[in-house]
């Protein structure tokens, strides 16, 4: 029973980080029409911008949970405005493909400079040890980077759905033309939305570090499994990308515990079913 | 020459030029679909754009509010020029668009709807005054914004412009479409407008509708104004109108 637990945990875990990625990406492809494959390099900016910061400027995890989002997010930001903006109306397959490249270069960059090995990021002492619930034991931090992130997903949902600016985003997804002639700068809220999808990915790198160690590649081997579930939750819903992320992190860690050899699968598995009967994903809108 | 006296003929309302339009030629992409439209509208004027299915009148409209990617000529709003204008600029100089399609967010509830245009000054109507004139509106607040019949549509639509501070309209055929209940309804509501000092630039297929708001008409055929009378004239100009409209 204890390992299952400790499975459900790693599952929530995973789902956590699945939550705050395919949510920006999410985001990303409302506003901007783009499939952002630069996703887990952007990632992994953050956790080593968290690295940097501690190891270079000694500052602390806690400064680097809003420093780190707000660097990456101005680099992509820069991104967005030398680059992306230029792909604006074109195939998506141009998006794909220009993100993708950008992703092999940061990649490349940052392996040039410190291997494909991980480097030490540890747990904040605040968020050491662990408590006994008595039928599991649970790591303060993982318990922490669970709710942690389901408040941040909350908040971004609420963010776009609940309040004036969101209001403004989604109508700018359906009809930016329309938005703009009421007197909107469009463009400069697709810039910024860029930047927050960027900055939740470079957070959920810098909530990954202590667990997963800080890797050039993090990024790269965790994207893959994003898209799988950004296409089983579907593109267009911002509360489907958070659900089906935790769920997809739950299912995972559950088929570790009754089937381990199909934990690695078991979403691109799923991805097939879902691509076969809803084509759209569970909760998107037709593209 | 003789359509820059054209413009200045026909003269109704005392107000001062608040749009002048010069020489405007507009493309999609490469189709050129304005050939020089010249035309003006006064303060507290109800102008309106008569003309066939696809003369240019609704991509004046688009023109004016600086949608259309590729345009020339001049369009001077209170003095500025803004041919080269961004939509978003053009906007915050008050000036609002209803369009043609209604442009009602489904995403959005129709409070939402109705709040989304950005105030750009002030002297917007408060929002009691708006549901005096669009009393649907009122219950159906909560409703998702497509989820409207086509006229309450057509009511947000204007709606939510009259909330910004903007005093220069521009609607697109607001009662196309629609039953002849809820036009007689827009009718009362444009003259409603004018009477508050609101400026409107109309596009209307429906003479008659447009017949019953509009101080002055201009016609536009292939991209150009060929015409333009007060609506005193109106009937010295029926069969002229007859033959440019196909009716």
């Amino acid at each position: 029973m204890q390992a299952l637990y400790a499975q459900l945990l790693v599952g929530l875990i995973n789902g956590s980080f699945y939550a705050l990625l395919s949510l920006g990406l999410a985001v990303i492809f409302g506003m901007l029409n783009i499939i952002n494959f630069a996703h887990g390099a952007l990632y992994m900016m953050g956790a080593f911008v968290a690295y940097f910061l501690l190891n270079l400027g000694g500052i602390n995890y806690w400064w680097a949970l809003i420093i780190a989002p707000v660097v990456v997010g101005i680099f992509g930001m820069i991104l967005e405005r030398t680059m992306l903006q230029w792909l604006a109306g074109l195939d998506h397959l141009y998006g794909l493909l220009l993100t993708f490249g950008i992703a092999l270069i940061v990649q490349g960059v940052f392996q040039n400079y410190f291997g494909s090995s991980g480097l030490p990021y540890s747990i904040p002492d605040q968020l050491k040890g662990g408590v006994n619930l008595g039928f599991m034991f649970l790591p303060i931090y993982r318990g922490w980077v669970v709710v942690f992130s389901l408040v941040v997903c909350l908040a971004t949902w609420f963010l776009i759905e609940k309040t004036q600016l969101g209001a403004y985003l989604r109508a700018a997804t359906e009809n930016p033309t329309l938005v703009r002639a009421f007197g909107i700068n469009v463009p400069r809220m697709i810039t910024l939305t860029y930047g927050l999808g960027v900055g939740l990915a470079a957070l959920a790198g810098v909530l990954s570090a202590p667990i997963n160690q800080v890797r050039p590649l993090m990024g790269a081997d965790l994207i893959i499994v994003v898209f799988a579930v950004v296409v089983i939750g579907g593109m267009g819903s911002i509360m489907g990308s958070i659900i089906t992320g935790f769920a997809l992190g739950v299912i995972e860690g559950l088929t570790k515990y009754f089937y381990p050899e199909a934990s690695n699968t078991v979403v691109f598995v799923l991805m097939v079913v879902v691509l076969l009967v809803k084509p759209t994903g569970l909760t998107g809108r037709a593209a | 020459m003789a359509e820059a006296k054209l413009a200045e003929r026909p003269v109704a309302a005392a107000g001062a030029e608040v749009l002048t339009v010069n020489d405007l030629q507009a493309w999609y992409g490469e189709s050129h679909i304005l050939h020089g439209i010249n035309f003006n509208v006064r303060a507290g004027e109800v102008v309106t754009l008569l003309g066939r299915n696809g003369a240019g009148k609704t991509t004046t409209l688009k023109s004016i509010m600086g949608v259309i990617g590729k345009r020339s000529g001049s369009i001077r709003f209170d003095n500025k020029e803004i041919i080269r204008a961004t939509s978003d600029r053009i906007a915050r100089l008050g000036i609002a668009f209803c369009p043609e399609e209604r442009g009602i967010f489904s995403s959005l509830d129709v409070r939402e709807n109705l709040l989304l245009p950005p105030v750009v000054r002030p002297g917007g109507l408060p929002l009691d005054q708006i549901f005096t004139l669009f009393p649907n509106l009122k219950e159906r607040l909560t409703s998702q914004g497509t989820k409207l019949s086509g006229g309450e549509q057509q009511m947000l639509a204007i709606a939510r412009i009259l909330r910004t501070g903007a005093r220069f309209l521009m609607l697109d055929e607001p009662t196309e479409g629609l039953a002849p209940v809820i036009i007689q309804q827009i009718g009362h509501t444009i003259a409603r407008l004018k009477s508050q000092g609101f400026t409107i630039l109309l596009v209307e297929q429906n003479f008659r509708f447009a017949s019953t708001v509009a101080d002055r008409y201009y016609i536009v055929e292939h991209g150009k104004v060929i015409d333009g009378f007060a609506n005193s004239e109106l009937s010295a100009n029926m069969d002229k109108l007859h033959t440019y409209l196909g009716v």
